[in-house]
């Protein structure tokens, strides 16, 4: 619609077709980054010092069944024609079956991914939610004890190994106190009660306005959540304090002064502002790593999501699935990554 | 005039004598200004008694870290000659601390070493040749980047195989594309400049530049990624070891004796949170030091 206004407005069709070389470029350098990514799940899948067919036809198989197996999964043809199979399949989905679970990878991810996008999501609220305004407190009221107490916090969330602190806190909150719901994402007789539309719990349980579930889905993702939402604070407090920090010495924060403004207009229309496609740009890049990093979190709480099911999968060294996931989480991330150059572009005049 | 007073009215000239001499001269006042940042300073202090601590270990060890004595499994701290207890097989905790400090520097010495070099190779040879080579590097850059750290790291370790050196091989192999584009970014004002120019002018080839006039202006914005990375590495090198892909047991890694801990977390708290803290301890110090070497080595990056 953009570019269509663009022509309209009488201007050349050299911009247009510069927009259009813009996105072709764009989509050419994700295509160019997920084939790499691709390579080197496909190098480290073949690294891998494991005998593919043997894990699928047993160590007590005939020759005759081996070397069928050994044809049947293309091993005899060249790595190059490997690739290009391999390719072929991860774009129609295919990611090859799970010897740990028996199911096709592409299904477990789909049943997985929701439990931990539910947990990233709220991580990230939370890290939004408190670290944003403490961040931007922190810049206004600088050197002031508020602003230390910021960055002992993000500093803190910088040193702490985020399994021991989530150990600690199970320890604390469901072994000593009893206040929360144990590991897991729900308490076992409240396993598959209600029907699966988002596979997260919380928005199912709503949907189906089982409340008790839902409080019980509440006891079990706050702690994790929490402590997710912490990193994700620590990171975002820092990033919106040197943002603000920029803002609040440029000239038009004295003029908005001079002009007699309120603080609070000067700081969050004025400065803040400005800041929030950068914000949005950083908050993106967080989400992300809360996607791909939940990884030690979720073995902790016994999460069932993506990042504990590559974990399990390759300690059986079931390497399709851990191909799969990989190749899944890092899509993600390159696509998270783009989303947030194009708000950059859309919302940032100066980026065109 | 005392001799260290002397020494140090040499330091502080306004008028250095020599290249040397001036160069000594800017570290002091570094010094001198770093100084003056106490959380820094903790920083450092933390770090250097972490290497002492490191090197005297087979004297500062109360027992030996490998003896086990089932007798004496899961003693709580205080306990008279454990001073943090004992783990589910015996061991005295503190000893298997103090040696663990070991494994701990190893593993980032080496990776501070691996990551930055591979780096700042790529950046400056990408920022340097520019075209097609830079393309291409930045490219695998990247790729690199975009892959989940943690899940490429635990990917290389399943194979290559557990253990310390691959661990940190494969925390190098995901923490090296950040610094590329750094060099890469710097290498691209400096090129430019005019410099570099007249050094090109005076018939100097390409690696001569590289090596001896774009590397030694990326170091100091590398030192401080470096040791702002450091906590990072030491976090990322626990989790391996705590999924059980880094040190293998009987192993004192820190990371590792959380994840053996973790079994008896409920009822013998200790035997996971003593290693916790020191990691804590640990990645801390690299923080605040980090922040204080920013302060001092990068003034334009820094917040005050």
């Amino acid at each position: 619609m953009a570019m269509a206004t663009q022509t309209e407005k009488g201007r050349q069709m050299s911009p247009f077709f510069q927009q259009i070389i813009g996105i072709a470029k764009v989509l050419l350098s994700i295509a160019a980054t997920m084939l790499g990514l691709l390579f080197v799940t496909f190098f480290i899948g073949r690294v891998m010092p494991i005998d593919p067919v043997l894990s699928i036809v047993g160590e007590r198989a005939t020759k005759e069944v081996y070397d069928a197996a050994y044809i049947k999964l293309g091993l005899d043809k060249p790595l190059i024609v490997q690739f290009f199979k391999y390719v072929v399949d991860v774009v129609q989905g295919d990611f090859g079956q799970s010897l740990r679970t028996g199911f096709p990878v592409s299904d477990d991810i789909k049943r997985l991914f929701p439990a931990t996008l539910e947990l990233a999501t709220l991580g990230t609220l939370i890290g939004v939610f408190v670290g944003v305004p403490l961040g931007v407190i922190a810049a206004v009221k600088r050197g002031s004890w508020i602003d230390q107490v910021a960055r002992v916090v993000a500093l803190i969330g910088y040193s702490m190994p985020v399994f021991w602190l989530g150990m600690i806190g199970l320890l604390v909150f469901y072994g000593q106190l009893g206040w929360i719901g144990g590991p897991g994402r729900l308490d076992i007789f409240y396993e598959d009660i209600i029907p699966t539309v988002t596979g997260m719990i919380l928005i199912d349980s709503a949907l189906a306005q089982d409340w008790g579930i839902f409080r019980n889905a509440i006891s079990h993702i706050i702690l994790p959540a929490c402590l997710l939402g912490y990193y994700s604070l620590a990171y975002l407090s820092r990033m919106t304090r040197s943002f603000m920090l920029e803002q609040m010495s440029a000239e038009y924060v004295i003029t908005a002064r001079v002009k007699g403004l309120s603080e609070w207009a000067v700081i969050w229309k004025h400065a803040f502002g400005n800041i929030r496609v950068q914000l949005i740009t950083v908050i993106a890049l967080s989400y992300a790593g809360l996607l791909e990093g939940s990884v030690l979190t979720e073995i902790i709480f016994a999460w069932p999501g993506i990042g504990s099911y590559i974990t399990t999968s390759l300690l059986s060294a079931d390497m399709n699935a851990v191909m799969g996931g990989t190749v899944v989480v890092g899509l993600v991330f390159v696509l998270l990554n783009i989303f947030s150059d194009l708000l950059y572009k859309v919302f940032d005049p100066r980026a065109k | 005039m005392s001799e260290t007073q002397s020494l140090r009215a040499w330091l502080l000239t306004e008028t250095p004598t020599s290249r040397r001499h001036a160069k000594l001269s800017a570290i002091y006042h570094a010094w001198l200004s770093f100084r003056t940042n106490t959380m820094a300073m903790i920083g450092l202090i933390i770090l250097v008694l972490l290497v002492v601590v490191a090197v005297v270990a087979p004297w500062l060890a109360p027992a030996d870290p490998f003896a086990q004595t089932l007798a004496n499994r899961l003693q709580p701290p205080g306990t008279d000659g454990h001073i943090l207890g004992t783990d589910s097989l015996g061991r005295d905790l503190m000893s298997r601390l103090i040696y663990g400090s070991r494994i701990t520097l190893y593993i980032v010495g080496l990776v501070a070493l691996i990551a930055p070099i591979t780096g700042l190779l790529v950046g400056t040879v990408a920022g340097y040749v520019g075209g097609f080579t830079d393309m291409v590097l930045m490219r695998i850059t990247d790729i690199f980047l975009a892959f989940p750290r943690l899940v490429l790291a635990l990917a290389f370790v399943a194979a290559l195989g557990a253990g310390i050196e691959n661990a940190v091989l494969a925390i190098s192999l995901t923490a090296w594309p950040p610094y590329a584009r750094m060099a890469r970014a710097e290498t691209l004002t400096i090129r430019s400049s005019d410099y570099i120019s007249a050094i090109r002018l005076q018939g100097a080839g390409p690696l001569r530049i590289i090596t001896k006039h774009i590397w030694p202006l990326c170091i100091s914005s590398l030192i401080v990624r470096v040791t702002l990375d450091m906590a990072g590495i030491i976090l990322a090198a626990a989790g391996l070891g705590f999924l059980g892909l880094g040190a293998q047991p009987p192993s004192p890694e820190w990371g590792a004796m959380i994840s053996e801990g973790r079994r008896f977390i409920l009822d013998h708290w200790w035997v996971a949170t003593v290693p916790g803290l020191a990691i804590f301890t640990v990645s801390l110090a690299f923080n605040l030091l980090g922040d204080g070497l920013r302060d001092v080595l990068d003034p334009k990056d820094s917040e005050k």
